[in-house]
């Protein structure tokens, strides 16, 4: 596996040896930031501030830029919040800094969290610290290209179809999406509510599971965080996983599969095998229908979300507008990118008079069948494994005029967010064509992180 | 394929104002990606219930008592109206909802 510089255990000891101190750590990476701007994985930078006492004291991080942090700008990507001050913490970033961690800036990401490449962003696309040339994956691509180039220790992402997952595995880094409730939402710039969800980028398993330790829990201001105990998520990352029971669905190695991504999967499957886990083809009959049913929800909810733009309590207005009506169109119009504007038009169709049967409460019944398909599977396995991406990262420019493409390389992680479950994509190595970083998929049982987190740190134990 | 008539009354509900070329684009995109999403039509859903959420948990109540947990002060004011592009003083200024 790449050496990606600092982990949090490593920052954690220099810190106590007194090999350096957080401010001096701090101001390298700042540094560091300032001499990797051809990347464009930021859009801000913050200024040091003495860290608390806590499991991340002193740890600088990066945080997509569709979080709240007090004081400071938060623009979503998009040109209609460009201006726009938080006025509060997010919860997720208030348990950060509580824990000690550090905010070194905010990243970019696709406008409004809405794209798979970070393209779609209003400030410029982000390369892919592997290959300048090809996109870093999105929404979350700042934050995946900031841990990939040691611009940071970890960053926070949101995942509503994949967006930590995806861009982890196109630059070879570790990505987790937790179970929907575990993270608050509250200070997250909503896209679609009932399927975003906050989670970890960063170099190793173990620092994954450190930042969900602080990160996770019940929240007053987000009344769909889950009431279950959090457990130590770190507890069991050594535990070997002889007897773990992993179900590989066919469906996820069907057409549109990259051979050389089939390959390090097929590999990595056989490597847990190995390991004394019991491997067992399963099926997931209706998860085809995934991207179908996604793209009705999540436009449904975004039409919804994003109706708050109205160019008058924050963000662009239009001067060209003479009354209130204008006002909402011309400053809407202005203010969003082309990708807002079409998840806009197509929820506001899907949700309106004459068609809400024929296509939201259809799309919500077909996610319950593939829920549904979920759980059958979990009577039977402990973990369900596959590839994170169809393919290694693409090159910029690709997909950018065919929407429909670029929504197909959310296939194997758009299904777990409309089940709710929790994620992760964990390097397995190099396809042997591009030579780019493949990630392995590995799902689990809702609220069961835990076991998610010991299968892929025993990958990551093997395979590095 | 969607007619002209119905995008621009999407656009409306979505008060979105269409530019120059965005019919005939937004005819294209919407009508590749709902015939895309017509394989769900295919999928017998009669005695399935429509799943809105994924964690279970239901009726999310709170003691009905002020939390504090935001004080309203001329910072936070500040922090909050200063958002809005047109302002006076402490409040929000709205353009004419009726022609005069």
């Amino acid at each position: 596996m790449e050496d990606y510089g600092y982990t949090i255990a490593s920052v954690t000891k220099g810190l106590a040896a007194g090999e350096f101190s957080a401010r001096e750590l701090f101001n390298e990476y700042r540094d560091k930031i300032e001499l990797r701007k051809d990347l464009n994985a930021f859009l801000s930078v913050h200024d040091f501030r003495e860290p608390a006492a806590g499991i991340l004291s002193g740890i600088p991080s990066a945080i997509k830029d569709n979080m709240l942090v007090k004081g400071t700008i938060s623009t979503a990507g998009s040109k209609i919040l460009k201006n726009y001050t938080s006025a509060y913490d997010a919860t997720a970033i208030a348990k950060l800094t509580a824990a000690g961690a550090l905010v070194l800036g905010k990243t970019n990401m696709d406008e409004f969290a809405m794209g798979s490449s970070t393209e779609n962003s209003a400030y410029g696309r982000v390369q892919n610290p592997l290959d300048k040339n090809r996109v870093p994956g999105g929404s979350s691509g700042g934050s995946a290209a900031a841990v990939a180039a040691d611009l940071c220790v970890f960053a926070l992402g949101s995942d509503t179809g994949g967006s930590i997952r995806q861009p982890a595995a196109f630059c070879g880094i570790v990505g987790f999406k937790p179970s929907y409730g575990r993270v608050s939402r509250h200070g997250l710039i909503a896209m679609a509510s009932s399927l975003d969800q906050i989670g970890p980028l960063t170099k190793n398993v173990r620092d994954a599971a450190m930042v969900l330790n602080a990160i996770t829990g019940p929240d007053v201001f987000d009344s769909t965080t889950a009431p279950q105990p959090v457990p130590d998520f770190a507890k069991n990352l050594d535990k070997d996983i002889a007897g773990l029971r992993i179900g590989v669905p066919k469906e996820f190695f069907g057409e549109g599969l990259h051979e050389e991504v089939q390959e390090k999967i097929r590999a990595a499957i056989d490597m847990l095998e190995k390991q004394g886990a019991i491997i067992s083809e399963i099926s997931l009959p209706n998860v085809g229908a995934s991207l179908a049913v996604y793209y009705i929800v999540m436009p449904s909810e975004v039409s919804a979300n994003l109706a708050r733009f109205d160019g008058i309590r924050y963000g662009h207005v239009s001067r060209a507008a003479q009354n209130l009506l204008e006002t909402y169109m011309k400053s809407r119009s202005e203010g969003f990118g082309a990708e807002p504007k079409r998840r806009i038009m197509l929820g506001t169709y899907a949700l309106s008079s004459g068609y809400f049967d024929a296509y939201y409460m259809k799309a919500q019944k077909v996610r319950a069948l593939i829920r549904q398909d979920f759980d059958a599977a979990f009577n039977n396995v402990d973990v369900i494994v596959g590839p994170t991406t169809p393919s290694t990262a693409f090159m910029a420019g690709e997909k950018s005029d065919d929407p429909l493409a670029m929504y197909l390389s959310d296939v194997y992680t758009v299904p777990v967010n409309l089940a709710g479950l929790p994620a992760i994509s964990v390097p397995c190595g190099n396809g042997s064509k591009s030579n780019l970083p493949v990630g392995l998929h590995i799902i689990g049982k809702m609220f069961d992180e835990a076991t998610v987190l010991q299968a892929a740190a025993c990958v990551e134990r093997v395979l590095s | 394929m969607l007619t002209d008539a119905e995008i621009e009354h999407i656009a409306k509900l979505g008060r979105i104002e269409l530019l120059e070329g965005d019919v005939e684009k937004f005819k294209r995109e919407l009508s590749s990606i709902l015939g895309y999403v017509q394989q769900l039509q295919a999928i017998d859903t009669s005695s399935v219930e429509p799943m809105y959420q994924t964690t279970g948990v239901e009726n999310a109540i709170r003691a009905d008592e002020p939390r504090n947990a935001f004080p309203m002060d001329t910072e936070l004011s500040a922090l909050l109206v200063g958002q809005a592009p047109m302002k006076e003083e402490r409040f929000v200024k709205v353009r004419s909802v009726l022609k005069k």
